[in-house]
């Protein structure tokens, strides 16, 4: 309270002495640093002043710029101040009122509890007087009232009637009197005894479950610690863990329950000493933990970081190989397709294609593709006139099988002879299998095979029209080795070209079954048969053609 | 739930026998003796005067009648009819008058409290005993019956007098640190005497059984201070109601505070239950009252009828601003009582207990301004029940009038309240119910007591008692909604 007093008024002091006082007492405000700083600089050649103007002082001008600039640096931090005195003083002034009022305040409260508590004495002295009075009266009361022998007082019952316990009502003499104080002392004692005893028991029961709980809970920490324990010990806790094993061994001595049993001082504190001790422990490997889960956390975005750029970075290194290879990959693919493709064209060529690649003959290249793809379409559209032609072919030769069986069981039927007609039987069976075969093939047009039924007539165009076009089909067949060669390089184009494959097969079997099925006609009414069913092809090849 | 039809009744005068075959009740200087199952009527003794009070012996075989006025008490057998007693203390007066617990002893208090006579029914001796202290709890016995606790006043200092009830004897006797002592109770197991100070200064002390001081406890200074004290029935717990509108409660091992409850008039916990009364359909009304209405306006819980609501988490209860330049001003928590079980306290902040006239109740009522430090809210239409295994606000039960009286049902934690209207309610922890007391007319519930039994209770009105009979276990699961249904 006193302090603020001591410190000069500013007022009173000469201004230079103002400055040494304020620099020296008020070296907390932040303003202080800058009036040392300008306090220093009026010092001559001081090394903060050289190194804070020397940017625009020269050596010639050393002398007159920081007797300038000590003026004006001066005379701004004098005003400055002057202003903070004068602010200092007012606060000091607006402390002293404060301090002031609450001082009054202060007295004005001890003065009211000294009013309460004088009035508080003289309230309670009134009261005892008056109470002494009101006692006096009482007795007076006392007297007039019970001495009188009020015959109204009384009791009347028209039997008195026996104890609730069914003991009889004993006398009170003088000499049973002391005996029953005794007596009555001797029951209230049991009775503070008993719930002393009880409360004891409870106490016991709810420390004995404590003391559980203690023993479980160092068991739980040593087993916790025990993984660690090396470690921790040999280094900093070593005393602490000698400590801990000393009063382990101890507790081994005794079996570990006589030793919670003992509740003597010695016992307890060993006990609570060595819990703390762990407790220290697991809380200082706890908060090691903890520091490093935090490291862990603040470095994990981090390292998450890291190893997701080394695995980005080792995946596209994977990737840019990959890359390389199936580049180098197409290079050769596309070395071995233009090879093929010499070989295709003359020799000389060859050659040359092999000695350059240049921009001209990769366009004559692919105008060649172009021309090969063209070739290729029309090989196909002529490959599937053909199928077309050998199923019809197939449901010919059916039709004409039918056709023989019915002949030829007339023929036998003519003759009537038992094996004629087993043979018969035979064959229409083998027929049958036969065109079970082709079923899937020949749903759709089986129901027109029936109309050239009786119209046959031979004729030998449908199959010199077949060995001739039978030829072509290998010529389809080296294209797409061709292509399957070119291919065998580039997977796009295999994948392309594998399902188109196996068309070329079936038809190329169908052909042989169709050949064979003809070896075995008879010449003289294929003609007819073969007549009927070109016109049809025709159709089905015009109809083909169109889109 | 049931009633039973309505019975009259004066001065509030209604209470089971301790034995819960019996009810006693009183029409003006009848004593009326019904039984508890059949109601009717056993037995029909006429009084010397208008009874003003009355008491069963604790073997149920006997019951008292003080008549104040003249001076009187009589007794009446209930095994032997033709049985009488007559006690009459004459000129000296007489302010109280009850039972000794072995019910064979009747302590009659004079005027002025010059003394306490004690009458023997079983031999002609009549014990005195001086200085009795003229307070709010004078007199406390031990649940046993051993023991009884008296304030005594003697050369301007407080004392108590620990006497065995078996003899008279006087077992004890030593003088209370208090400045003007308000009140005595004992723990439940009757080896510790709580005693507390005049509300002028917070101040419990509790006494061993053999007259040593366990302990004091002062919660501040300067302010009004203890208003009420309740023990819990298993004597661990001290609870104490101040006129800060705190209840304060002790532990049994350190006589320490253990928490604080204190009844602000805004519950923000929304883990607190808070069950608003609230009236139930109006339009009914408005259809078919035209005269009864400036009635039920004036009083709104009097017959319209009512359900409750929960209300969500803050809460602000209704407060009624205390009137500080009163004496006794109607603040601080003046009804506390624990659930037989222990689990939970049921308290009431805001309204000044009215002394019922019992026993010793010639209350030296404080003459104080009002507390200088805080006022707290005054909350009458409410009732806090606190979790005391969890030492938390429970439940909190604002209802439209203030409430007027509530007791636990003496089997399980179940509250009834009454509020002075027509109603009855119930709390247990699966939630809350008010029944409208059937009948023609108003049947203002200003008291309520439960049979011991827990399955009846009688309602007591100004001039009217009925019984209120409660569903069977079974039943009782489906009487209560649940905290999500309003009944």
């Amino acid at each position: 309270m006193g302090e603020w007093m001591t410190v000069t008024d500013p007022d009173l002091s000469s201004e230079s002495k103002n400055i040494c006082q304020y620099t020296s007492e008020t070296k907390m405000s932040p303003s202080s640093l800058y009036s040392q700083q300008v306090l220093c600089s009026s010092i001559p050649l001081s090394k903060n002043v050289h190194s804070f103007f020397s940017a625009f002082c020269t050596e010639e001008n050393i002398e007159q710029s920081i007797s300038y600039l000590d003026q004006e640096q001066l005379e701004t931090s004098r005003r400055e101040m002057i202003g903070l005195q004068e602010r200092d003083r007012q606060l000091q002034c607006k402390n002293r009122n404060l301090h002031q009022l609450l001082k009054n305040e202060k007295d004005e409260v001890q003065k009211l509890q000294n009013i309460i508590a004088s009035r508080a004495t003289q309230y309670n002295h009134d009261m005892k007087r008056k109470e002494r009075e009101y006692n006096k009266l009482k007795e007076r009361l006392h007297q007039l009232v019970m001495n009188k022998k009020d015959k109204k007082i009384a009791m009347e019952v028209l039997n008195y009637v026996g104890r609730a316990d069914g003991k009889r009502g004993s006398w009170r003499t003088g000499k049973t009197e002391a005996s029953f104080f005794l007596r009555n002392e001797d029951e209230m004692y049991k009775i503070l005894l008993n719930d002393y005893e009880y409360r004891q028991k409870q106490i016991l029961m709810e420390n004995a479950e404590l003391k559980k709980v203690l023993q479980q809970m160092k068991k739980e920490m040593i087993s916790l610690l025990s993984p660690q324990k090396q470690k921790p010990r040999e280094r900093a806790d070593d005393s602490t863990g000698t400590v801990l094993s000393d009063a382990e061994e101890d507790a081994g001595e005794l079996s570990r329950e006589s030793l919670w049993d003992l509740s003597c001082e010695t016992v307890r504190e060993q006990l609570t000493n060595s819990i703390r001790k762990q407790w220290r422990i697991l809380k200082s490997h706890v908060e090691k933990l903890d520091n490093q889960v935090s490291k862990v956390h603040l470095e994990g975005f981090n390292d998450e970081d890291v190893i997701s750029r080394q695995d980005h970075e080792q995946e596209t290194e994977k990737l840019e190989l990959e890359i390389q290879q199936c580049k180098e990959m197409i290079k050769t693919q596309q070395q071995l397709l233009q090879q093929q493709l010499a070989t295709a064209c003359d020799d000389d060529t060859t050659s040359l294609l092999r000695d350059c690649y240049l921009l001209e003959e990769k366009e004559r290249l692919k105008e060649e593709w172009s021309l090969f793809k063209e070739q290729k379409k029309n090989f196909e559209k002529e490959r599937r006139s053909f199928t077309d032609a050998a199923i019809r072919l197939g449901l010919e030769r059916k039709a004409f099988e039918e056709e023989r069986a019915s002949w030829l069981k007339q023929q036998f039927l003519n003759m009537t002879t038992f094996d004629h007609q087993n043979s018969e039987n035979m064959k229409l069976f083998s027929a049958f299998s036969g065109s079970s075969d082709r079923d899937s093939l020949t749903v759709h047009s089986r129901p027109r095979q029936k109309k050239p039924h009786g119209v046959s007539n031979g004729s030998p165009v449908c199959t010199s029209k077949l060995t001739k076009s039978l030829p072509a089909s290998p010529s389809t067949s080296d294209f797409c080795q061709t292509r399957s060669c070119a291919s065998e390089h580039s997977s796009i184009n295999v994948l392309n070209i594998t399902p188109e494959e196996p068309k070329p097969n079936p038809v190329g079997r169908e052909g042989t079954n169709q050949k064979w099925s003809m070896a075995s006609r008879p010449g003289s009414q294929e003609g007819c048969y073969s007549g009927c069913s070109s016109t049809y092809r025709n159709s089905h090849v015009e109809k083909d053609d169109l889109p | 739930m049931n009633f039973s039809e309505v019975f009259k009744l004066s001065s509030l005068l209604c209470k089971f026998s301790p034995d819960g075959k019996y009810l006693a009740s009183c029409v003006q200087y009848r004593l009326v003796i019904r039984d508890v199952n059949t109601l009717q009527i056993l037995q029909l003794y006429t009084c010397l005067d208008q009874i003003q009070h009355i008491e069963w012996s604790a073997d149920s075989l006997f019951i008292l009648c003080a008549m104040y006025k003249r001076g009187l008490v009589q007794v009446w057998s209930l095994e032997q009819p033709e049985w009488h007693c007559r006690i009459d203390e004459g000129s000296a007066g007489l302010v109280a008058s009850c039972w000794s617990p072995d019910g064979r002893h009747i302590l009659n208090t004079t005027e002025f409290h010059l003394r306490i006579t004690v009458w023997s029914l079983c031999t002609k001796s009549v014990s005195y005993i001086k200085y009795p202290k003229a307070c709010q709890q004078g007199i406390a016995f031990t649940r046993d019956g051993r023991y009884m606790a008296l304030a005594e006043r003697r050369d301007c200092k407080d004392h108590v007098s620990i006497f065995v009830c078996s003899d008279w004897q006087l077992l004890r006797h030593f003088d209370t640190e208090t400045q003007d002592l308000a009140g005595i109770e004992w723990a439940p197991n009757g080896c510790v005497l709580a005693v507390w100070d005049t509300c002028l200064e917070y101040k419990v002390l509790l006494y061993s059984l053999d007259g040593r001081l366990l302990s004091a406890y002062c919660a501040y200074e300067w302010s009004l201070g203890v208003k009420s004290v309740a023990w819990s029935p298993s004597s661990q717990f001290l609870a104490v109601g101040s006129y800060d509108g705190k209840v304060r409660i002790l532990n049994h091992v350190t006589w320490k505070m253990i928490t604080e409850f204190g009844h602000p008039a805004t519950v923000n916990n929304p883990k607190t239950v808070v069950y608003k009364e609230a009236e139930k359909n109006p339009q009914l009304a408005l259809g078919r009252l035209a005269f009864p209405a400036p009635r039920a306006a004036a009083s709104p819980a009097s017959n319209t009828e009512s359900k409750y609501e929960i209300a969500s988490a803050p809460v602000s209860l209704q407060t009624l601003k205390p009137i500080a330049d009163r004496a006794n001003p109607k603040i601080g928590v003046g009804a506390l009582a624990f659930s037989p079980d222990n689990y939970f306290l049921a308290t009431r902040s805001g309204q000044w207990l009215r002394p019922a006239p019992g026993p010793l109740t010639l209350s030296f009522e404080p003459q104080c301004s009002d507390p200088r430090r805080r006022k707290p809210d005054s909350v009458p239409n409410a009732v806090w029940i606190w979790d005391i295994q969890k030492l938390r606000l429970f439940v909190v039960l604002e209802q439209l009038s203030p409430v007027r009286s509530f007791q636990w049902d003496p089997q399980q934690p179940r509250l009834a309240i009454c509020t002075g209207g027509s109603k009855v309610y119930l709390w247990s922890p699966a939630g809350c119910l008010s029944v409208q007391v059937p009948g023609e007319g108003d049947f203002q519930v200003l008291s309520l007591c439960w049979h011991f039994s827990g399955d009846s209770m009688a309602l007591l009105s100004k001039d009217h008692f009925c019984l209120c009979f409660l569903e069977t276990e079974e039943r009782v699961g489906t009487a209560f909604g649940r905290p999500g249904d309003h009944t």
